[in-house]
């Protein structure tokens, strides 16, 4: 019997195995008719045969459905700025709010909605998504591929972060805004002292960006690691490159601590859990540790891109190769491990063990040396080179000098006793707005101002560049400048007004001055962008005369960034070749391919099908969205929201034909 | 002006699909058991550190969770690797009939897994609310349980898509690959958790 039964197994695989093998043949010469890049296709029919395979659907659907990681990458940064620019209205409120002792324009309970929402706002709405666009729009491009890994990913990491945002400025808008500051500390944000729903928005915010942010970094690891063009070994990988990897590993490892934290936080709030309720042995202290163990890594996941800006930046505008480029390398590396073991420095005033205080200052004032070798290597860059003082390179300069003083008096508040004085004061504003906007800011503006012509195909306005530099970095110093000064003087941040006498007068009046001449200066910025849209001057592929391979297309890239993949020979791929771009052939023309390398070496490994244009990621993002805001008011929507989720997670990746092609294509 | 291309290596020929780290999706698998790896670890130290608050643990006056759940889950999810690994290997060797015969019976055992993990939240001997001890233990176990979900919902997802003609495409065998080093992932991290929420009250 069970002879029979084996026998019939047998034939029954034997048949299946005939089946396959024939149809394996059959596929075997489609193969061979299979239309690919070459000496023999090249030029514009080439360009019209890929242009007509990469080009998403036109329409409302098409927009919704894109996968192009360029479009992706540009809404990312019109996004984040628009929430700059939010961010910074409501600074401005806050600003006009202090200008005078006792004063009575904004209330104290709106007052904290508007630092709450300023915060957060910036920290997860501006700082991390607008960091991501830009290495979503160019590190394809300068690592010389056609796409991202997972472009789906990416566009599903895109909605939940505008989604995210909405939900925060609707709540806001809804009067349900959260004030309990940025990082949201229990007891205060528990369900004692904070009942209604404005903390659980806050926590439901940080859902949204935390799975955004997740995906967008192993979407860039991937990207990082796999898809470099051939012959960009890890040690020709470009700065940038470097950083997005450290950045993007950095948050692998940090969100985590935050999506655990929040979520403790609206269990404890939603359904009655105990983790930071002291009354039945919880601990508030817990949020912070884990707060923090995201929140200090957050700085440097904001910062370390930027120096990647900075190193793109200087290399071109000097004009010669970024000094010890494997120094660079080592210091981004070391800052982001060292980043994740000087949490408890913002936590010194809560009373730690001594070896704790000791412990952490030390480990907070070493962060302080790879950051220094980085600015050092900048330094003997320009030193070395020929400097173009053009605006992206007088942000360098700017960042450069206001990042220093930041970093100093970061120096300044590593000193436990020092730091118990200034804690929760002005200068700790102070300190953090150089590091963050110094850090960070700047090297955006100048960046942008030097990917604005690749992504544009137009120049930017030089004079009005100018002109809006000058207005940003003195108008910054003098806006924050003076809050080193009011925080000796012993201003607390967070509090409303203040009263007169206290000699606080002065230094508020001249922040409030320089913080509408910041202000003023975006404005121009945003004046800048629209008008060189239109009038700019036109660029040419490579405007700058830079390195690297994002120069190598032309400006704006076509939907398909390369023609052929080119071949890297050096740390400076275009500074290096003569007159002709060195590139590969094979991938497919009618059907959307990329090529992969290995790790390391960058030697070709195989070519991947790139996934085409679909609604899901969308879908997904609303589905999950859905069930993120309703989580707010009910937990039982998380129960019932799994089933619409799987539903639209499933047909994002299911095929939509079930029969095998010539070659795998993604549909 | 575009630089004139120099045409040099024609990749026509290279391969379309590659197992392990040539994989992007093992990369992007990789990427996400880190992510939840994170979140785990950090689960973990919030249960030392309410524990070291506390003069017992469990808090005096409760009982530690009842083994008998946790044990047989246990058990069934450490036998569960011998069909994970025989389905790992004929991905391996583009062995469809294999990958379709054993398949289903992953399905099968994260159902039973799933029922048994209901019967585990009923051994704790407390409710999530009574105190953080409680509160920890719960949400140790809840993450595990959505661990084991999101598997079985893939694993669901993979079972079908292999009965379809397109299980003889290389790249489907990548995902029944990643698919079962994933399937470790969870039932090692399992091993620890088990130690947390059962024995470590009773020492």
């Amino acid at each position: 019997m069970t002879d029979i039964r084996a026998d019939a197994f047998d034939s029954m695989r034997e048949r299946e195995r005939v089946r396959v093998e024939e149809e394996e043949r059959r596929l075997a010469a489609e193969r061979r008719k299979i239309a690919r890049d070459g000496p023999k296709l090249k030029g514009e029919k080439l360009a019209a045969r890929l242009d007509l395979a990469w080009r998403r659907p036109p329409g409302i659907i098409g927009w919704l459905a894109t996968v192009d990681h360029k479009e992706i990458g540009r809404r990312y940064i019109l996004t984040a700025l628009g929430f700059l620019a939010l961010g910074g209205v409501l600074a401005l409120l806050m600003r006009l709010q202090l200008s005078k002792p006792d004063n009575a324009m904004i209330g104290a309970e709106r007052y904290n909605q508007l630092f709450t929402m300023h915060g957060s706002t910036m920290m997860f709405l501006f700082a991390v998504p607008v960091m991501e666009g830009v290495a979503v729009y160019i590190i394809p491009l300068m690592l010389g591929t056609r796409s991202t890994a997972f472009p789906r990913l990416n566009a599903f990491s895109y909605f939940m972060y505008l989604f995210g945002g909405l939900m925060l400025w609707g709540a806001f808008v809804l009067n349900v805004a959260p004030d309990v500051g940025w990082f949201a500390y229990t007891p205060l944000a528990g369900p004692e002292f904070t009942p209604g729903k404005r903390a659980d928005v806050w926590a439901q915010m940080i859902t949204f960006t935390e799975v955004s942010a997740l995906a967008a970094a192993v979407v860039l690891v991937c990207t990082i690691l796999k898809a470099r063009a051939p012959g960009m070994t890890l040690s020709r990988m470009p700065l940038f490159a470097w950083a997005m990897l450290v950045q993007a590993v950095m948050i692998i490892f940090a969100m985590p601590a935050v999506a655990l934290c929040s979520s403790m936080l609206i269990s404890d709030r939603t359904i009655g859990t105990n983790f930071y309720n002291a009354a039945e042995h919880g601990d508030a202290l817990l949020w912070q540790h884990l707060f923090w163990f995201f929140g200090h890594p957050e700085v440097y996941i904001i910062f370390i891109p930027a120096t990647g800006f900075v190193s793109m930046i200087t290399e071109t505008f000097c004009r010669r190769p970024v000094f010890a480029h494997a120094v660079v390398v080592l210091a981004l590396m070391s800052t982001g491990i060292l980043a994740f073991g000087l949490w408890v420095h913002h936590m010194f005033a809560t009373g730690l063990p001594r070896v704790g205080y000791s412990f952490y200052t030390a480990a907070s004032i070493s962060v302080s040396v790879p950051t220094g070798l980085q600015i050092f290597c900048w330094l003997a860059t320009m030193w070395d080179g020929r400097p173009r003082f053009q605006v992206p390179m007088l942000y360098v300069v700017g960042f450069i000098v206001t990042f220093v003083i930041g970093g100093l008096t970061g120096v300044m508040v590593a000193a436990v006793p020092l730091d118990l004085q200034l804690h929760d004061t002005y200068f700790v504003v102070a300190h953090f707005h150089y590091v963050l906007i110094g850090g960070a800011v700047f090297p955006l503006l100048g960046v942008l101002t030097y990917w604005y012509p690749k992504i544009t195909g137009r120049m930017m306005s030089e004079t009005l560049g100018k002109i809006g530099f000058w207005m940003v970095f003195l108008g910054f110093q003098l806006a924050f400048f003076p809050m080193h000064w009011s925080g000796l003087l012993g201003m607390p941040r967070r509090v409303y007004t203040y009263p007169a006498g206290l000699g606080l007068e002065v230094p508020n009046m001249l922040s409030t001055v320089g913080a509408f001449v910041v202000a003023a200066a975006v404005g121009l910025f945003v004046i800048n962008g629209i008008w060189s849209l239109y009038r700019g001057v036109i660029a040419t592929p490579n405007p700058w005369g830079a390195a690297s391979l994002e120069w190598a297309t032309s400006s704006p890239p076509p939907v398909y960034n390369f023609a052929h993949i080119p071949v890297v020979e050096s740390e400076t791929p275009l500074w290096d070749v003569d007159g002709e771009l060195p590139v590969v052939t094979g991938l497919r023309v009618d059907e959307k391919e990329m090529l992969l390398t290995t790790v390391v070496a960058a030697t070709p490994d195989t070519r991947e099908p790139v996934p085409q244009a679909t609604l899901w990621p969308f879908i997904s993002a609303c589905a999950i969205g859905i069930v993120f805001i309703a989580s707010i008011f009910s937990p039982w929507a998380i129960a019932v929201g799994v089933i619409p989720s799987f539903i639209a997670l499933t047909a994002w990746f299911w095929p939509k034909e079930l029969k095998r092609t010539a070659e795998p294509v993604i549909t | 002006m575009i630089l004139e291309p120099r045409f040099t290596d024609d990749l026509s020929d290279l391969p379309t699909f590659k197992f392990g780290p040539s994989s992007l999706t093992w990369w992007g698998v990789l990427g996400f058991m880190v992510i939840e790896g994170a979140g785990f670890g950090l689960a973990f130290a919030a249960y030392f550190f309410l524990m070291g608050h506390e003069q017992g643990w469990p808090p005096e006056g409760r009982l530690p969770p009842d083994l008998l759940a946790g044990t047989l889950f246990l058990v069934i999810i450490l036998l569960s690797e011998i069909p994970n690994t025989v389905i790992k290997r004929a991905a391996k060797a583009g062995d469809v009939p294999t990958i379709r015969l054993l398949l289903p019976l992953m399905v099968a055992v994260g159902v039973v897994l799933l029922i048994i993990r209901g019967f585990e939240f009923n051994s704790l001997n407390c409710r999530w609310t009574d105190d953080a001890y409680a509160s920890i233990i719960w949400a140790l176990l809840l993450l595990h349980a959505s661990h084991i979900l999101t598997d079985w919902l893939d694993t669901v997802v993979l079972c079908a898509l292999m009965y379809t003609p397109v299980a003889y495409e290389p790249r489907r065998w990548g995902d029944v690959d990643e698919n079962s080093m994933y399937w470790r992932y969870v039932w090692m991290l399992w091993i620890p958790i088990y130690l947390m929420i059962y024995w470590v009250p009773r020492l």
